[in-house]
């Protein structure tokens, strides 16, 4: 194995030395992230700028057979691009460019480095009638990276997990060779990841950077209207919840239903508080959309088991902003910079069971807990949310968060949930009860795609 | 400590020929006096009525009643002992839990006049400049000092019972002689409400029209009259204390403003109707804001002057759709001793 | 200072820090420079934490990474946190404890020793502070105000030009006001963001004794950081003055009609300076004074008043210059955003931006299509032509 600082001077040339860093700071902030996993520090950060430069990298890698580890903004703060075994990280950040909007099929081309807020910015800008499905991760996440996790958006109720809308990849394979994935790869189309040829999307979507390196991806945008409102139920019944649910997802006039409960402040205890985001191009449309939304649950609102809230302005502005920052403040309830959710994907009905069972972890574990939920596709699924939040400068709570945590993720996985973005630790669990064919084909994969194991080692390893 | 009883003079029913209470009433049919006063004595029994379930919580029979008896605090009571709700079970959960007392006295420099803020963040944005000058820092606010009277519109009487002897503890003991409340629902609770369930008080309610009036007499020499002419929103808790209404017209003439005489004004006001809304759903509630914006607008209005936050933030940027300026009475004075105008419509939040 | 310690691991890396309002692109001037998020505002808040619990040593690069901050405040306009305001206190308050160990970047040793040894950080004689000033009447009690000029405006070219055409503005506005000459100290700002606070609170010290002695009871300064500081800082140590930025002053003459600027031609777009913007609000003041300009078209930046992009010049980097030697450098960016505009005069009102930017636009070779101007040389030179 050639020497660290031989290593160095490659990557140099490869990217430039203002790109390539093994000093302790970058390592040692590289080495975490915002959520529960311990540090493990990586030898190099390094900032590619291209393609042929990820390539380089890539090739250079297999010959060292260093770890890679493709990072965005290492937001899904399960440990994801913690480096379990060190080697380089890759911050994609630096790839930033749009390169294609094609208003007439509805979908833009981005690099991989390009965040969830430059989008969306860039849209409202030069394509004010089009937009995408965006996370209420804060605004540095990569689309990409989002994508790759499966995370789902503003959209998502209507269209599926954002994955779901990605139209086309471009990709470094583990072993260098760059690759063209769905319709750009026989057109100069991306319109499409797959359909009608053989969806190959799956081989990285999903896989948590241990497949390739997505260096380009096509993502559909969807009609932008001019007029966007929020409707705001309260139920304390959590048995209601996914009838609720349900009948705002038959309207097929909701863009994004999305569920959240807390203990605090004051006005959220004892209730659920279910957002129903309407849009329209004018004031008849949203008003029509209104009566919709209303008629479909009239019949809770007249048995009293459910409310609505009249918003104010000042009320609304953070409920119809997006990305959501109150999402983020969570992390600052215990003042103490730090939050962590297992988000299992599960069918709605499970709504009041993963209640109840948030509520008894946070008192068992006397951790300060809140819950999202939103709703994916017509009610074919939701994101879940056991949220904890911990202060950083307190060890004692942070383990007992990541106890309550996983607790959670244990639970959902036996009630026939999926964890979402799983950690090492519960993609174990996942692995542990999954179909063992289902392995064999995984561990296949990898290994034709990965030889020498060099692709974000740790992350979906089959023994 | 036992809860405070309801004073409530059913004797003054007896002999009552109007049945204003009920007659007056915009949102029930009780044209037929005998049918009113059967029905009142129902409630007055304690026992089923339509009127416990029809009821909007406007608040109006409060001012109706020409003897001062407070039909619309037994219709509370009585909606509470029958488990009735006038609004959906969560959204009642959700006013008790927010507005709870927790020990947090948000409090200025507080002197023996101080302003109220009640639980009204707007109130932040709009008290500013000379109208203030001396007592702007001397203000109360949040839940140890809210008035509670909210909890009308949702049958919980007992909330207020319970709540209330304390917040005039807490004010008393901020050492407040006379507070000037900006809210209606505010001073109401401290003239009507405290009467009503005989909880002694220590401190002097004043409304702030009267405050106001008061400064501007004081600021006569700045005053350049405005000329124009405006609607008047009267919001439900006015009819708490209908003998401050007076005041509006008051500073009208002090101010050049014509009060435009509408149908929907005086006695006969429509609230916002927001809390419609949220206790019979969308239907009554439109109708009402519409009926009452198109009354603005038919008789010319060029303002919609606001006296309550919270219709403000229910009508304003409807009134601003027809060709309306909403401003609030406090603002209002401002313009016309030359300030400007502080809470202002929002961007409304469209954000795609 | 303390305070910082006891808070600090309350930064959740959620990089709200790095984006304007509208997220269009990187703000954190640090950050967009380097690109590493170990140079973002979360990276030095956490590196921070980590120097405290003893997880890493001190280095010369990590004493970069806090020194790379230039105190812009954007991060503290971004941050969806309660702690937002303290941001930059908090990394000041770092600063301080490395200053303290005596452990900083030698660039900003050499800083700190040129203001200790000749009250200014270029290390020129202080009898050469007033060699700009071509015989400007100094201050004497009964004036109505000090015109206090600050570092840049007694020794660098282009901080000259400025305060002689300030001088020249103030003077043909038959304004009552002085200046302190080579009596005058550094006001201390940078010193300060610097964390240096021992040096600071004796600059301030002197400062406000001088203005005692004097009877200053207005002062006028030329640059938003000394307007800063003695605004916002010095009154809790005995300051008892009042201070307006020149653009204040400049604004108020011209609506009171004593400046009447002549008919222009120009195209002119306008940097926000951090001082004077994200500290103390002031955004409208220097754009009304241009706006009063007959025949000048203000145009705006893409990233504009509280979400302008910052020169790259503060907390001393003016001098320091960490953020230099690159197309990514913050200046060089925002000269580009600048010449997008159509305009051709960037306007500025402050000699860090003066300065910054000039050398910028020259880098970028834009100097002959992009005039760089400080609002007094604008106005001046629209005065004299009548
Ligand atoms: C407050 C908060 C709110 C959130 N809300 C949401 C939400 O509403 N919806 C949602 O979906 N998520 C949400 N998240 C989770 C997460 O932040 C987002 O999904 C985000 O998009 C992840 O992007 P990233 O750039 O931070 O990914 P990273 O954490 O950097 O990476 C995630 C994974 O992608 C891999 N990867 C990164 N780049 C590449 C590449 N170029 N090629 C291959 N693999 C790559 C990484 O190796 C890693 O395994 C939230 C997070 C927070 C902190
Ligand atoms: S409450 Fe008043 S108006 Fe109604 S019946 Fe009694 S006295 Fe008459
Ligand atoms: S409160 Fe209003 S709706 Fe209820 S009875 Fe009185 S007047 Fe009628
Ligand atoms: S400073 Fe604030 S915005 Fe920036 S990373 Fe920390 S918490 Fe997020
Ligand atoms: S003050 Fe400016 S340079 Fe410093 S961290 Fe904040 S945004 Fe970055």
């Amino acid at each position: 194995m050639t020497t660290t600082s031989a290593l160095c001077d490659s990557l140099i040339k490869i990217v430039g030395k203002n790109f390539v860093s093994n000093q302790k700071e970058e390592r040692y902030f590289y080495a975490r992230d915002g959520g529960l996993m311990p540090p493990h520090e990586p030898d190099f950060v390094v900032m590619p700028k291209t393609a042929e430069e990820v390539q380089e990298i890539v090739k250079l890698a297999n010959r060292e057979k260093v770890p890679i580890v493709p990072k965005g903004a290492g937001l899904a703060l399960t440990g994801l691009v913690i480096p379990q075994r060190g080697g380089i990280v890759l911050d994609m950040k630096r790839m930033d460019r749009i390169l294609e909007v094609n208003e007439k099929a509805r979908y833009v081309v981005v690099e991989a480095g390009v965040t969830q807020g430059v989008l969306k910015s860039y849209l409202q800008k030069h394509h004010p009638h089009l937009r995408h499905s965006i996370p209420d991760s804060p605004p540095v996440a990569t689309i990409v990276a989002n994508a790759v996790i499966h995370g789902q958006g503003r959209l998502s109720q209507q269209h599926g997990f954002n994955s779901d809308m990605v139209s086309g990849l471009e990709v470094v394979l583990p072993t260098g060779e760059l690759c063209r994935i769905g319709s750009c790869s026989v057109s100069k189309y991306w319109f499409s990841k797959g359909p009608p040829l053989p969806d190959l999307s799956g081989l990285f979507l999903g896989w948590f950077g241990t497949t390739g390196i997505i260096t380009r991806l096509g993502l559909k945008l969807y009609p932008c209207k001019k007029m966007r409102d929020i409707m705001l139920f309260l139920a304390d019944k959590a048995e209601l919840i996914p009838d609720i649910m349900l009948r705002l997802s038959h309207t097929e006039m909701v863009e994004d239903v999305v569920v959240s409960a807390a203990p605090l402040p004051l006005r959220f205890r004892g209730t659920f508080w279910i957002m129903a985001y309407i849009t329209g191009d004018s004031d008849e449309e949203l008003e029509f959309k209104r009566k919709m939304v209303w008629n479909a649950l009239w019949e809770y609102f007249e048995s009293r088991d459910l409310g609505f809230l009249s918003v104010s302005p000042d009320m609304k502005a953070p409920l119809m902003s997006m990305p959501s920052k109150d999402t983020s403040r969570f992390a600052d309830v215990s003042k103490g910079g730090g939050f962590q959710y297992a988000g299992p994907i599960t069918p709605i009905e499970k709504f009041p069971a993963f209640i109840r069972k948030l509520e008894e972890v946070a008192t068992k574990y006397n951790v300060f807990y809140a819950s999202t939920t939103r709703l994916i596709g017509a009610g074919h699924c939701m994101m879940f949310s056991f949220s904890f939040s911990f202060n950083r400068a307190n060890t004692d709570e942070m383990a007992r968060a990541k106890k309550a945590l996983y607790e959670c993720s244990k639970f959902a996985l036996e009630e026939g949930g999926v964890l979402w973005k799983a950690d090492i630790y519960e993609q174990r669990l996942l692995m542990d009860k999954m179909d063992p064919n289902t392995l064999v084909l995984m561990k296949k994969i990898k290994q034709l795609l990965d030889p020498n194991g060099i692709m974000n080692p740790g992350n979906w390893e089959v023994k | 400590m036992p809860l405070p009883k309801l004073k409530f003079d059913k004797t003054k029913c007896a002999e009552c020929k109007a049945i204003s209470c009920l007659v007056k009433c915009q949102y029930m049919d009780f044209k037929d006096k005998d049918k009113a006063k059967k029905e009142w004595q129902k409630v007055i029994n304690g026992e089923d009525s339509s009127v416990l379930k029809s009821c909007t919580t406007c608040y109006a029979c409060e001012e109706y009643c020409p003897f001062g008896n407070h039909p619309f605090y037994l219709i509370v009571e009585r909606q509470e002992e029958k488990g009735i709700l006038p609004a959906p079970r969560p959204i009642i959960t959700m006013w008790i839990n927010q507005c709870q007392p927790v020990g947090r006295f948000m409090v200025g420099k507080v002197e023996e006049r101080a302003l109220s803020y009640c639980l009204l963040p707007q109130f932040n944005t709009l008290v500013k400049g000379k109208l203030f000058d001396g007592i702007a820092l001397s203000v109360i606010f949040g839940q140890e000092f809210f008035c509670n009277a909210v909890y009308l519109h949702y049958a919980k009487a007992s909330v207020i019972k319970d709540r209330l002897p304390k917040i005039v503890e807490n004010i008393k003991k901020q050492g407040i002689k006379e507070l000037v409340c900006l809210h209606d629902e505010c001073y109401g609770t401290f003239t009507s409400l405290t009467s009503a369930y005989d909880i002694d008080m220590p401190f002097k309610p004043i409304h702030y029209y009267e405050y106001l009036y008061g400064r501007l007499k004081e600021l006569k020499d700045l005053i350049k009259p405005l000329n124009i002419k405006a609607a008047y929103q009267r919001n439900c808790s006015a009819r708490l204390c209908p003998e401050i209404d007076h005041y509006v017209d008051d500073i009208f003439g002090l101010l050049g403003v014509e009060r435009v005489k509408r149908e929907y004004d005086r006695e006969n006001a429509l609230c916002c109707a927001e809390i419609f809304r949220m206790a019979m759903g969308p239907v009554l509630a439109d109708d009402v804001q519409k009926r009452n914006i198109n009354d603005m607008v038919r008789f010319g209005a060029e303002y919609c002057v606001f006296n309550c936050p919270a219709c403000w933030d229910s009508l304003a940027h409807k009134v601003v759709k027809q060709g309306i300026k909403p401003i609030h009475m406090i603002d209002l004075c401002k313009l016309a001793i030359g300030e400007e105008q502080a809470l202002k419509l929002p961007e409304l939040v469209a954000e795609v | 200072m303390q305070k910082y310690v006891s808070q600090i691991h309350r930064c959740f890396r959620c990089g709200y820090c790095k984006f304007p309002t509208d997220y269009s692109s990187f703000n954190c001037p640090s950050y967009r420079r380097f690109r590493f998020d170990s140079y973002s505002t979360g990276g030095r808040l956490w590196l921070i934490y980590a120097w405290l619990k003893g997880e890493i040593e001190w280095s010369e690069h990590f004493a970069e990474i806090l020194y790379t901050c230039t105190t812009c405040k954007n991060c503290a306009e971004q941050c969806p946190m309660k702690f937002a305001p303290d941001i930059v206190d908090w990394i000041v308050g770092a600063r301080s404890d490395m200053v303290e160990k005596g452990k900083i970047p030698p660039r900003v040793a050499r800083f700190f020793e040129a203001v200790y040894g000749y009250g200014n950080p270029f290390k020129q004689l202080r009898s050469d502070r007033a060699v700009w000033a071509n015989g400007t009447k100094k201050y004497a009690p009964g004036d109505e105000y000090l015109l206090y000029v600050g570092c840049l405006g007694s020794y660098d070219e282009n901080g000259q030009k400025m305060a002689r055409s300030l001088v020249d503005i103030l003077n043909a506005s038959a304004v009552s006001f002085g200046i302190l000459g080579e009596e005058e100290e550094c006001c201390g700002n940078e010193i300060y963001m610097l964390g240096e606070t021992g040096l600071f609170q004796n600059l301030m010290e002197k400062n406000n004794q001088k203005f005692k002695e004097l009877g200053v009871s207005k002062v006028i300064t030329l640059c938003p950081h000394g307007y800063n500081t003695m605004k916002n800082i010095y009154p809790a140590s005995g300051g008892n003055f009042e201070v307006y930025h020149y653009t204040q002053i400049l604004n108020d003459l011209i609506k009171k009609n004593k400046i009447k600027p002549s008919q222009a031609k120009a195209k002119i777009t306008y940097q926000d300076p951090c001082f004077l913007g994200r500290y103390n609000n002031i955004y409208d003041e220097p754009r009304q004074i241009l706006q009063s300009i007959p025949g000048i078209k203000l145009v705006e930046m893409e990233r504009t008043r509280r979400d302008a992009f910052c020169c790259g010049g503060g907390s001393g980097n003016f001098v320091t210059d960490l953020l230099a030697g690159s197309a990514d450098s913050p200046a060089r960016i925002r000269a580009r955003e600048a010449y997008e505009t159509g305009a051709d005069t960037l306007a500025v009102a402050c000699p860090s931006c003066l300065t910054m930017l000039t050398d910028a636009v020259k880098a970028e070779d834009l100097d002959d299509k992009l005039a760089v101007k400080d609002i007094s040389q604008i106005l001046k030179e629209l005065l004299s032509a009548r």
